[in-house]
């Protein structure tokens, strides 16, 4: 390859160019219809406004999106992550009713959440079963196993340390908001100060090429099923931190999808190949500040999911590639008239 | 001839005597365990049919009909002296309804109903979900005592039939009253998680001190959103008011905490009045009504609230 493949760090504000504008949009949309929208008081030892909820309330599905995105970029996807969300939760739960540390009960989660990303990554890369297959025996089966152990009821808990993680702040920032970025920072900083990121996306173009290329794709698909799980295990400890109980028939559910759809804005192909987790984060973000539209215009319910329909329609019609040949071509035939540089040397030649 | 006819008639007439004294054989096909709720109404029907000496044999249907239709078979194959279903649909129970009724096996019908021709089932034991909702309201109205108040409602799931009658009884309950308004209305799905969520964007557009009750149609959604108004620096119970419906074991903690004000009970014991109308239906042929209706009992901070939780914690809530 004579011109150098073009690296993350110059193209990324370009890359994010988009999903920044539409997050932008909804924002808009917020202020519209709740002109206070922006505004961030200090009340009761901390930050209190829609914009602290956007950030918060999107915290399990940037968590989820930050593996997702991964998986998405082997060509794979990860439906079990809600599933997997209840069963960390509930486990957590368990583990401290039984008497045990909140860090115990937080490592026993990420154990749980890890080994249900192992057996996905095990049918995947292993037994070779379609990730979409593979991975909707865990997400049928997950939420039984989490009434399993939470034994069909919301398992509800005391403990301040747990719920700190997800009801707590940390200098007046609720604390969910701090783990997704720190997570987020330690991915992606994992995966693109490292080959990492480029054998992942290797494996989502052409798996046998990569793997006659020397790449070990199937620890790597294994490793990526693993990732997905531990995210989904700590958006769960959240989730269950944030009420106080784990509730395995509720906790996470659908949110696999929601967690795909942030992927898919955050303009990532579903075919695999190149990804970008902070795009997927600006998706998870974009979806957060939908709901809060539908939450603050004051709307019967009725409306939630049309309007979430038609926005998220919009939003993904605005990306489609027709649109976007349309738009270059748009902006190609703006200031072609002006130089006109072929026209000229073929009269030039012509005399 | 005729003497012996008699003396056979009297003898089936007083069968159902016999089949008293001896001890009852009843079955229970249950929906499954969908809810902490359901749960509790399990344990409840097991311990009541325990307390009249009743063989109950149960049967779960993990949320299908086909395996209520095949317990139901099952139970008349048995020969069981009643039937008790919560039907987890509402259509397509005739069939199985005129076999119980072929074998003169009464059917009686726990927390709902369903569209088959009446005289298939003995009667059906339910709340009336309207009524639970117009209590909700009524109470808000004496607490009030007319001073005004906007008042904010989760909803349960858009669209089902709790949501539906318990937002219908409670507009029923405040009517009338202007002082009482709702100012906000939005779906928590019945569950903690988005209660809180949803209570969260209430206290943000409405602002906290400008909310002085809420109705939530669940305790579920309640518990979530007194998390919600805690963590804005308002207390609940006192700032906001708070009336839930269901009446689960959380619910009389809060109130006991003085986190909230009400709850109105969707009772689980939905088998004690079905046992007794069924007993003396069985002893002597007392027609029920078609429709009993459960005690829509409403808790406040007067009641033993902490008793009442340490009794409910343990029946699987």
């Amino acid at each position: 390859m004579s011109s150098p493949p073009v690296g993350p760090r110059p193209s990324i504000l370009k890359r994010i160019m988009p999903q920044l504008l539409i997050l932008g949009v909804a924002l808009a949309l917020n202020v519209a219809v709740f002109p206070e929208f922006f505004q961030i008081d200090f009340r009761n030892g901390r930050l209190f406004g829609n914009l602290i909820d956007v950030l918060n309330r999107g915290a399990p599905v940037a968590l989820l999106c930050i593996g997702m995105t991964l998986v998405i970029a082997t060509k794979g996807i990860d439906l079990s992550v809600g599933a997997v969300m209840a069963i960390a939760g509930a486990v957590a739960a368990a583990m401290v009713v039984e008497g045990h540390g909140w860090g115990t009960a937080v490592l026993a989660a990420l154990a749980a959440g890890g080994l249900c990303g192992l057996w996905n990554g095990f049918l995947v890369a292993v037994l070779r079963i379609q990730p979409i297959v593979a991975t909707l025996v865990l997400m049928v089966a997950g939420r039984g196993v989490a009434q399993l152990v939470t034994e069909g009821k919301i398992l509800t808990f005391d403990n301040p340390g747990l719920i700190h993680l997800g009801a707590g702040t940390v200098a007046g920032v609720p604390t969910p908001i701090l783990i997704w970025l720190a997570l987020a920072a330690l991915v992606t900083f994992g995966v693109r100060k490292t080959a990492l990121g480029m054998l992942i996306e290797a494996i989502g173009i052409n798996e046998r090429s990569s793997r006659l290329a020397g790449i070990n794709s199937r620890v790597l698909l294994i490793c990526v099923y693993l990732v997905s799980g531990l995210c989904a295990a700590l958006a769960g400890v959240i989730v269950a931190a944030d009420i106080k109980g784990a509730d395995a028939n509720n906790a996470g559910l659908w949110l696999e999808l929601d967690a795909i759809l942030a992927v898919v804005i955050g303009g990532n192909s579903l075919l695999g190949g190149r990804f970008s987790i902070i795009a997927s984060l600006i998706g998870a973000l974009i979806i957060q500040s939908v709901n809060s539209v539908i939450l603050l215009s004051g709307l019967p319910p009725e409306f939630n999911l049309v309007i979430k329909a038609l926005l998220i329609l919009g939003i993904l019609v605005i990306q489609s590639p027709r649109i976007g040949n349309f738009i270059y071509l748009l902006r190609a035939s703006g200031p072609q008239p002006q130089p006109e540089p072929p026209h000229s040397t073929q009269e030039e030649a012509a005399r | 001839m005729k003497l012996k006819t008699t003396l056979l008639a009297s003898v089936i007439a007083c069968a159902p005597m016999a089949v008293l004294a001896a001890d009852l054989t009843i079955g229970f096909s249950q929906i499954g365990s969908e809810s902490g709720w359901r749960a509790a109404e399990t344990t409840v029907t097991k311990q009541e049919a325990e307390k009249r000496g009743i063989t109950l044999k149960f049967a779960d249907a993990q949320q299908k009909q086909e395996n209520q239709i095949k317990a139901l078979r099952s139970f008349i194959a048995q020969g069981v002296d009643a039937i008790l279903i919560a039907p987890v649909v509402a259509t397509g129970w005739d069939e199985v309804l005129e076999e119980a009724a072929d074998a003169e096996i009464p059917v009686v019908l726990l927390d709902r109903t369903v569209d088959a021709d009446k005289s298939l089932y003995l009667t059906a034991v339910t709340s009336d979900l309207v009524h639970e909702g117009k209590v909700a309201g009524e109470w808000l109205v004496s607490e009030m005592n007319g001073a005004n108040c906007r008042i904010v409602e989760l909803q349960g799931t858009t669209g089902s039939s709790p949501a539906i009658d318990r937002k219908a009884g409670f507009e029923q309950g405040i009517a009338g009253h202007d002082n009482l308004q709702i100012v906000r209305s939005q779906t928590g799905d019945f569950t903690r998680a988005q209660g809180k969520v949803v209570m969260e964007s209430f206290l943000k557009a409405e602002g906290g001190e400008n909310i002085c009750a809420l109705y939530a149609h669940n305790d579920d959604m309640a518990v979530g959103a007194i998390q919600a108004i805690k963590e804005a620096g308002l207390k609940p119970g006192e700032d906001i008011k708070i009336v839930a419906i269901d009446a689960v074991p959380d619910a009389h903690k809060a109130i006991a905490d003085g986190e909230m004000n009400a709850t109105i009970e969707l009772t689980p014991n939905m088998a004690g009045p079905a046992l007794e109308a069924l007993e003396a239906y069985l002893a002597d042929g007392t027609e029920p009504a078609k429709w009993i209706q459960t005690e829509s009992k409403l808790f406040t901070a007067k009641d033993d609230n902490l008793a009442i939780f340490n009794a409910k914690k343990d029946l699987g809530y």
